[in-house]
């Protein structure tokens, strides 16, 4: 039975007792991680559910809403996210070759990226603030046949962009772990997991900003 | 660790395929098409996903375990949109005379 | 082939127990199977307060007029239906059992993430404890359900730190689904292929698979709900244009597979139990496995059963009630397997083949009523009644905990390294037997003859049937204390078990001793045979001249 004094150990770094060798544990942590990606995409999912049930409800109301959202806003934040998983996929990159000041690098980047988007969601929700939409005792709304339904619709905005903002401010968290870790010697090119592990998540939460962004930026905005 | 790495370029060019796609949405939501602005909005947000997932993610060099964990989760978050619109969809639906 | 050990080698030999004391060495433990302890005492501490809130009601519903006025009763009853729940019946078997035994059946050393799963134990501590935190503000009365608007919108009582603790304990389901996932597909035993797993590995797995895939949507409809409560915007609130239903079509899209999570590893033990007991392998073993798969896909596709008379589009309905019919099939199935397992098989009386017996027939029952209340036609006439209350006790409570209760028992020996007193547990079995049925039989009757759940006070000429129920809830009570206070002794005074008592098959009894060592096996064991090769072992008694 292979246990920490064994030779294995040695030549398989961060090998934990329970595993038979560094193949299993690595396989284990990305269906470990992909699990919890599909409880992501369920989590996420009723408030998509919720968001097309009340669109199809009030397309009148929708469409009076949409002319609040910043696509300007909207789009450049979407081209940061893109750039930043871009980025971070760089950054796996490096680890997969053993180049320290690489990883470093482009975790960096991945990280001042996610801070910019991070910016700009508070302008628009500042934004919003002023405009009073934001859902509560100080919600007005400028066409008053909809005031109710715009309030409930601009609930899931917040609802949405809320919860994605969380997860970034998790995901940023995470990368500021891993650039720390980096700087301290803890990858190698035989053994980086943490850094692909948390590239699977902000890759997953960059794919939620790419739905949501047409969803609530860019449909109904033409009527 | 057991597992190829992928090129700079090939990432350069997801990455730049990602750009033109997100101009284009936002290009083509500029223009009154009706209903069909929906539909190629959700199109192009699927492309773009489709490409992060395969590419960045790296599911087309996954195990077929991870593929499946993949559907499932696309497939389930179907039935929970599906199930739940089919409700509000038939609502206004009226039995004709004679049907149950 | 001995599997016996000296009864004093046992004692003395390292195990999980005795490897290290103190209570750190607890609190902070990776190890699976003192993490399957640290829930098994939390999860019976909840139980004793739902169950407190249980005598609570049924005292009220002793008399007509009651006990409490209806906002206390309110009460009483949202918190049973909340804490038995989600921090009973979820966790029960997958948290103790599952956590002890998915890796030892395995052939494994502990479960895929040790770290994950000790957190998985804080953070159902923790919503726990957050809503006990409620409970002792003041508690909920929305129902377990929290159906909206009210809890929304009109209750004033601690909805929104309720919601907090559910969503905590929540990740703390996930946590466990996925480690059982991840440790089933990747760390099986050389020769532990699929088609050779202990059908309560399969069981688990499927039940993990439900807990990843529903538990994340009701965490988010807490959230809107929590949201709500506090900004108002409206999204449940039908006065400014939002759904009520939309928040129950949210709901039920977890709280139905629920039921299956709550099920599915008491059929897993049901299986253990009957093939041991029966000196036989599983009839149909592939039939059963695939049937908690099956139950486990086709319970999401059911959750409008609950919606019939909520507003939902009578074609929704249509589908919604036809598929619930469906879903019935796999676990037919697994009923008819276990009887056939049983025909012409050995069988004996132990304590867990009575728990066994009790679910089979307990279970039949609360299943085909299932299909009454599946039939829309049925359900307008007797939703919201006792009628659905005895239901889903008698598959939960007639079901599952007696399914718990069985494992619990069965797997006593290779837990603690000890015997319980079988006479006694045979007793307690047979009380819990009678006061299960006395306390919900007569909820059938009432619940069809219009007597509505949830309500305080009720019509003189429901009466004595009520008094059945709380005096049969008396007697269930007594066969719940019993066991608590036999298997206590036991843990320290009861004879010392060999290492495989009641002559199982599976790695767990053969193969690890008892109790197990940290690891769980001495050697790395390769599999070779067949799961429940009962036969295999008569063939070789017969050439050994019995």
């Amino acid at each position: 039975m292979a246990d920490s004094e064994t030779p294995l150990a040695v030549h398989e770094p961060e090998l934990r007792h329970h595993f038979d060798d560094s193949a299993q544990q690595f396989e284990s942590s990305v269906l470990g991680m992909w699990v919890f990606l599909v409880t992501e995409v369920l989590f996420f999912g009723g408030m998509f559910g919720a968001y097309t049930v009340y669109r199809n409800l009030y397309p009148e109301a929708f469409a009076s809403t949409s002319h609040f959202m910043n696509v300007t806003i909207g789009a450049i934040n979407t081209a940061v996210l893109i750039f930043s998983s871009f980025t971070m996929v760089l950054s796996v990159r490096s680890a997969q070759l053993g180049q320290k000041k690489a990883l470093i690098i482009f975790l960096i980047l991945t990280l001042i990226l996610g801070c910019v988007f991070l910016g700009f969601k508070y302008v628009e929700y500042h934004e919003k603030w002023v405009d009073h939409h934001v859902p509560g005792p100080s919600f007005r709304y400028e066409d008053t046949r909809y005031v109710h339904q715009a309030q409930i619709l601009f609930f899931l905005y917040f609802a949405m962009t809320g919860m994605h903002a969380i997860h970034m401010i998790v995901g940023a968290g995470l990368l500021t772990a891993l650039i720390v870790m980096s700087a301290r010697n803890r990858f190698s090119a035989a053994w980086y997991t943490p850094v692909e592990m948390i590239g699977l998540y902000w890759h997953f939460v960059d794919v939620v900003w790419i739905f949501l962004f047409p969803l609530l930026y860019l449909i109904g905005h033409t009527k | 660790m057991n597992h190829h790495v992928v090129s700079v370029k090939v990432y350069a060019a997801v990455f730049a395929a990602l750009l033109a796609l997100t101009l284009t949405t936002v290009a083509v939501s500029k223009l009154e098409l009706g209903e069909f602005n929906f539909i190629v909005a959700i199109t192009i947000a699927v492309i773009k996903a489709t490409l992060v997932i395969l590419f960045f993610m790296d599911v087309r060099h996954a195990t077929d375990l991870t593929k499946l964990f993949v559907g499932a989760g696309l497939f389930w978050l179907a039935i929970l949109l599906v199930f739940l619109l089919s409700d509000y969809f038939s609502r206004g639906w009226l039995p004709g005379p004679g049907w149950l | 082939m001995s599997t016996t050990l000296p009864f004093a080698a046992t004692q003395a030999q390292p195990n999980y127990l005795n490897v290290d004391y103190g209570w750190k060495s607890w609190l902070f433990t990776t190890d699976h199977k003192r993490i399957a302890l640290l829930y098994l005492f939390s999860i019976t501490a909840f139980f004793f307060v739902g169950g407190m809130f249980a005598v609570g009601m049924r005292m009220n519903l002793l008399t007509p007029q009651g006990l409490f006025d209806h906002d206390t009763y309110n009460k009483l009853f949202t918190m049973h239906g909340i804490i038995m729940v989600f921090f009973f019946l979820v966790p029960s078997i997958p948290a103790t059992l599952g956590n002890f035994l998915v890796p030892i059946m395995i052939g494994a050393r502990d479960l895929a993430f040790p770290r994950i799963n000790l957190i998985s134990w804080y953070l159902y501590i923790i919503g726990g404890l957050v809503a006990l935190g409620a409970v002792v503000q003041g508690g909920v009365d929305t129902g377990w359900t929290f159906y909206a608007p009210f809890s929304s919108t009109y209750s004033n009582t601690h909805v929104l730190i309720t919601a907090i603790g559910v969503f905590i304990s929540g990740f703390s389901s996930i946590l466990t689904g996925l480690n059982f996932i991840v440790t089933v597909h990747k760390m099986r035993a050389p020769g532990m292929t699929w088609n050779r797993l202990p059908l309560f590995v399969w069981g688990h797995y499927a039940t993990s698979l439900i807990q990843v895939l529903g538990t994340p949507v009701v965490a988010i409809t807490l959230v809107l709900l929590a949201l709500e409560r506090l900004f108002h915007a409206g999204i449940f609130d039908p006065n400014v244009g939002g759904d009520p239903v939309l928040f129950q079509h949210l709901f039920w899209f977890y709280s139905h597979p629920a039921v299956y999570i709550m099920i599915l590893p008491g059929m897993a033990v049901i299986s253990e139990i009957v093939t041991c007991f029966s000196r036989k392998a599983i009839f149909g073993y592939s039939f059963v496995a695939i049937s908690s798969i099956a139950i486990a896909v086709l319970g999401f596709l059911v959750w409008g059963h609950h919606l019939f008379v909520a507003g939902q589009s009578m074609y929704a309905s249509i589908a919604f009630s036809f598929l619930s019919f469906v879903v019935a099939i796999p676990s037919a199935i697994k009923v008819f397997n276990w009887t056939a397992t049983m025909y012409r098989g050995s069988v004996s009386y132990d304590t867990p083949m009575l728990y066994a017996f009790g679910f089979i027939g307990l279970f039949t029952i609360g299943g085909l009523t299932g299909l009454f209340l599946a039939t829309m036609a049925i359900d307008v006439h007797v939703t919201d009644t006792y009628f659905v209350i005895a239901h889903f006790h008698y598959v939960m409570v007639g079901g599952m905990v007696m399914a718990y209760l069985g494992g619990i028992h069965f797997w006593f020996p290779k837990i603690s390294g000890r015997m319980y007193p079988e006479g006694w547990a045979k007793f307690a079995a047979l009380v819990v037997f009678v006061g299960f049925n006395l306390t919900f039989f007569p909820q059938f009757i009432l619940g069809y003859q219009g007597m509505p759940r949830r309500y305080a006070h009720y019509p003189p000429e429901f009466q004595v049937l009520n008094v059945m129920s709380t005096a049969g809830a008396s007697i269930l009570a007594m066969g719940y204390l019993i066991p608590m206070i036999y298997l206590a002794w036991a843990w320290r005074n009861g004879p010392i078990a060999p290492q495989n008592p009641w002559r199982a098959k599976g790695l767990e009894w053969e193969q690890s001793p008892t109790p197990p060592p940290t690891f769980n096996f001495d050697r790395q064991p390769v599999v070779t045979e067949p799961a429940y090769n009962y036969s295999g072992e008569e063939e070789e008694e017969v050439e050994l001249g019995g």
